[in-house]
């Protein structure tokens, strides 16, 4: 790899330790890509907040410094971290304060989690604690240079805004922020950025279920690759490609998509293709659709449904107003808990609006900076969850040894409060 | 003795059996990393413990977690001894960066169709050349 002056400078130490160290992970790390140079970059999404049993164990030997070196920047070296060089966010993270109590998530990692709060914001980072920043103010222009992670989060910077990320790690991410550096590589390149393969829906796709089902099937079918998808599709607002991309990133390893008239860098099924050869068209339709419905709810046995959870990604507040509306007045079974979980800035607003007197009225409970897929943990006796997120579907059976249903929020709401599912395909 | 080249991205020279998967991995929900094993319930793989062998697989898939799970099986003490991989994505690039194990991509012949599970493999991750020392059928 290419590096410049500045970044020969960087990379010998001219500005300390931690920088170098930084410049030494991202030159490995572009070289190993086949990245002929870096690119400059002024926003970066990360994590390095969130407790985890080996970061316990680094914070314990050498404090927060020990922990960023070894797992945000792949250095054994014991050096300081000074001031993030450029805006840096904290994604989502584990449980905070609001859930204490209310799993078995230790305290000790909440507090843990505060004490890394307090170190970061010192050192310039924004604890935005959400997988979708775009819903908090970190909403990149269109063909801005990000390093974010957080797959969902990727997906929708490049697809929907049309700012350009790959997807990075815990330990790029750690390194762009002293940096302001990240590989020049991949979906950075504009000629990267075409679609490889078309899918039609030939059945209406509209509303964020449909959305999420279709996200799960284009993702199993192209993996990485990008797919631009046509047919008979609704208009979507932010709720429903934030769930689409989710599933495609979910059941694969979508980074970017196109949806002709709709995404911003694909005004026609032939810019979307970037001039080249039109893929020939994978049908979505009826059997596909039922496919993927049984999928995402094979691990559903019992429908005595102790757990709703909502949010994934983090709800936005026309999501919460739906919820909130549709618990006005109820109150959910017994032996049910319903949580929400959201991004902490727009929890402020649901409290103000009233969303969350409404939903905490009912039983139920608007969580923020994290979720049980996260944090690996559901309210106690957990056996059987419900959701509306084709994300928390796959992963949870996996992640708790829960059980699964898929369905709409009205379908997941019934659960809550008849502590029975009765969803079903329509 | 077969071999196979490929681009080393890592570092090492190790020798251990190979354990093959044509299914993507998934680091987030695809895999513990205190045991070493992969807990996708839909994954050919699922209950197999990768640790101390060579991980032979298309790519990686899921969230972009993937680096940092893979990087806690070394801070864990459960990482595969080696890694070979076709798909060459920012994930599984990093990760194998920050697992540290001796990485070969896109070896030629593919690997998937030319390593069994079970046979005993060396990854050079200086040279990029994976060489199959003995396979599976011929061990006892």
């Amino acid at each position: 790899m290419r590096l410049t002056d500045d970044e020969k400078r960087m990379r010998d130490g001219a500005e300390g330790e931690a920088v170098a160290a930084a410049m030494d992970l991202l030159v490995r790390y572009g070289d190993a890509l086949g990245a002929e140079r870096l690119v400059e970059t002024r926003n970066v999404a990360g994590t390095m907040t969130q407790p985890s049993p080996a970061k316990a164990k680094l914070v314990e030997e050498g404090g927060w410094a020990k922990a960023y070196a070894v797992i945000n920047l792949d250095c054994d070296r014991d050096i300081e971290i000074p001031r993030m060089k450029v805006p840096t966010c904290q994604l989502q993270h584990g449980f905070a304060g609001d859930a204490s109590g209310l799993t078995h998530y230790a305290d000790s990692a909440i507090r843990l989690q505060d004490d890394a709060e307090s170190y970061f914001s010192d050192r310039g980072v924004n604890i935005l604690a959400t997988c979708t920043p775009y819903q908090v103010g970190n909403l990149p222009v269109r063909g801005e240079h990000c390093a974010w992670m957080e797959s969902s989060a990727v997906v929708y910077c490049n697809s929907v805004l049309g700012a350009r990320t790959n997807c990075e790690g815990a330990s790029s991410t750690g390194a762009a922020a002293l940096t302001g550096k990240i590989p020049y590589w991949g979906n950075h390149l504009p000629e990267n950025r075409h679609a490889t393969h078309l899918v039609r829906a030939d059945v209406t796709v509209d509303g964020f279920q449909e959305w999420g089902m279709l996200g799960y099937f284009v993702g199993e079918l192209v993996q990485e690759a990008r797919p631009a998808v046509v047919g008979k599709l609704g208009q979507p607002d932010l709720a429903d490609l934030k769930h689409f991309g989710a599933a495609t990133a979910t059941s694969g390893g979508v980074e970017l998509y196109h949806l002709p008239g709709i995404t911003p860098e694909a005004p026609t099924l032939e810019a979307a293709f970037g001039g080249a050869r039109i893929a020939e068209p994978v049908s979505y339709g009826a059997r596909e659709r039922a496919a993927v419905y049984d999928a995402l709810n094979s691990r559903g046995t019992s429908r005595d449904v102790d757990f709703v959870l909502l949010g994934c990604p983090h709800a936005s507040l026309d999501q919460v107003a739906q919820l909130a509306a549709l618990l006005e007045g109820r109150r959910l079974h017994a032996d049910t808990e319903l949580w929400v979980m959201m991004p902490r800035a727009l929890s402020s607003v649901a409290f103000h609006n009233g969303y969350t007197r409404t939903i905490t009225a009912a039983g139920g409970r608007v969580l923020t900076d994290s979720c049980p897929a996260m944090s690996r943990a559901a309210p106690p006796g957990t056996r059987v969850f419900a959701t509306d997120s084709a994300k928390q579907a796959h992963y949870l059976p996996a992640i708790l040894g829960i059980e699964a249903w898929f369905g709409t929020l009205e379908e997941c709401v019934d659960a809550a409060l008849t502590g029975r599912w009765g969803g079903g395909l329509r | 003795m077969i071999e196979l080249r490929g681009r080393g991205i890592v570092p090492g020279v190790v020798e251990a059996p190979a354990l093959v998967t044509r299914e993507p991995i998934s680091g987030f929900g695809g895999i513990d990393v205190a045991t070493g094993t992969v807990i996708e319930p839909r994954h050919e793989l699922f209950g197999v413990c990768f640790t101390g062998q060579v991980l032979v697989f298309p790519g990686a898939k899921g969230s972009s977690g993937w680096s940092g799970f893979f990087q806690s099986t070394r801070l864990m003490g459960t990482a595969p001894a080696a890694m070979v991989f076709d798909v060459l994505t920012t994930k599984a690039v990093l990760g194998a960066i920050v697992t540290r194990v001796p990485t070969v991509v896109q070896a030629l012949p593919r690997p998937l169709e030319t390593i069994r599970t079970g046979d005993l493999v060396r990854v050079d991750g200086e040279s990029g050349v994976v060489t199959i020392l003995q396979s599976a059928s011929s061990s006892t």
